[in-house]
């Protein structure tokens, strides 16, 4: 039996995939030629990572017209963290996490 | 109607009627939106707040009803209280599937130059989780609250004063 939470994971299991749902991140309501813009991926390639994405619910749409724009849903990935990280720890991961990117932005290392 | 921003979608195993009452009666809200309760007659036009559920009653969200389809669909305006001009819209469409109802949540019509929708899209996927597992399994509910009891949010405000 296929879960829903596998699907999620085997979606985001696939770098393609991953820079897709990013795009959306940066932009919501694409249509399917404004997701292949930039990119390499043909759009029959486009096209099937979008479905495996729609069928984790990783990315919703919706209709204008004759148009059917994308946009992404955190909505299962927010479950997954909820499952693994406790109300207590929140803050903490937070903070290791905010730690991390000031010292990746940081020009520390490169002096 | 502009293109929306912000569109989320969960499926909750549960009925339209429990997933309405989660939205809409204040009774419900407390337990999962971050303690704080919708309250509204629930009328075309009627207004609604999101307010705290302590004694303090604070204000966090207001707006009108737009439209209600009980079961189906409700629309409202929202706003932040100290600045009502700056006012979008929040559609809730709630479908029932075989065994689990799905929820879309629209959140769009910003006004240009707003910052409302960077200080909502983090919190639409933790209150949608949140909602899903109080529906599912009432039990994870304690785990989906952030900072929502009483004396978390004194224990916060406590903090805010000390700093």
């Amino acid at each position: 039996m296929v879960t829903d939470e596998d699907k999620v994971f085997k979606a985001l299991a696939d770098a393609s995939r991953r820079q897709l749902l990013d795009r959306l991140r940066q932009q919501g309501g694409l249509t399917l030629g404004g997701l292949c813009e930039k990119y390499d991926m043909s759009r029959q390639a486009v096209t099937k990572h979008l479905l495996l994405l729609e069928a984790a619910n990783l990315v919703v749409t919706v209709k204008r017209g004759r148009e059917k724009l994308h946009y992404l849903n955190p909505v299962p990935i927010n479950e997954i963290y909820m499952r693994w990280i406790g109300k207590f720890e929140r803050k903490q991961v937070q903070a290791l996490f905010n730690l991390k990117e000031a010292l990746k932005e940081s020009d520390y290392d490169k002096t | 109607m502009t293109k929306p921003e912000l569109v989320y979608t969960t499926y909750i195993r549960t009925t339209p009627k429990k997933l309405w009452d989660a939205i809409t009666n204040p009774e419900f809200t407390r337990q999962y939106w971050g303690g704080n309760e919708n309250v509204s007659d629930w009328k075309p036009g009627s207004k609604w707040v999101h307010v705290t559920g302590d004694e303090e009653r604070a204000i966090r969200v207001t707006g009108k009803v737009v439209e209600i389809v009980p079961l189906k669909r409700l629309v409202l305006t929202w706003a932040d209280p100290a600045d009502e001009a700056d006012v979008s819209r929040v559609t809730f469409e709630i479908e029932p599937l075989e065994d689990e109802v799905r929820l879309d949540v629209i959140h769009g019509d910003f006004k240009a130059g707003s910052d409302m929708v960077n200080r909502v899209s983090g919190g639409w996927p933790r209150v949608l989780s949140s909602l899903k597992s109080f529906l599912e399994t009432g039990a994870a509910l304690k785990a989906a609250v952030c900072g929502a009891s009483k004396h978390s949010n004194k224990a916060a405000a406590a903090a805010n004063v000390a700093a």
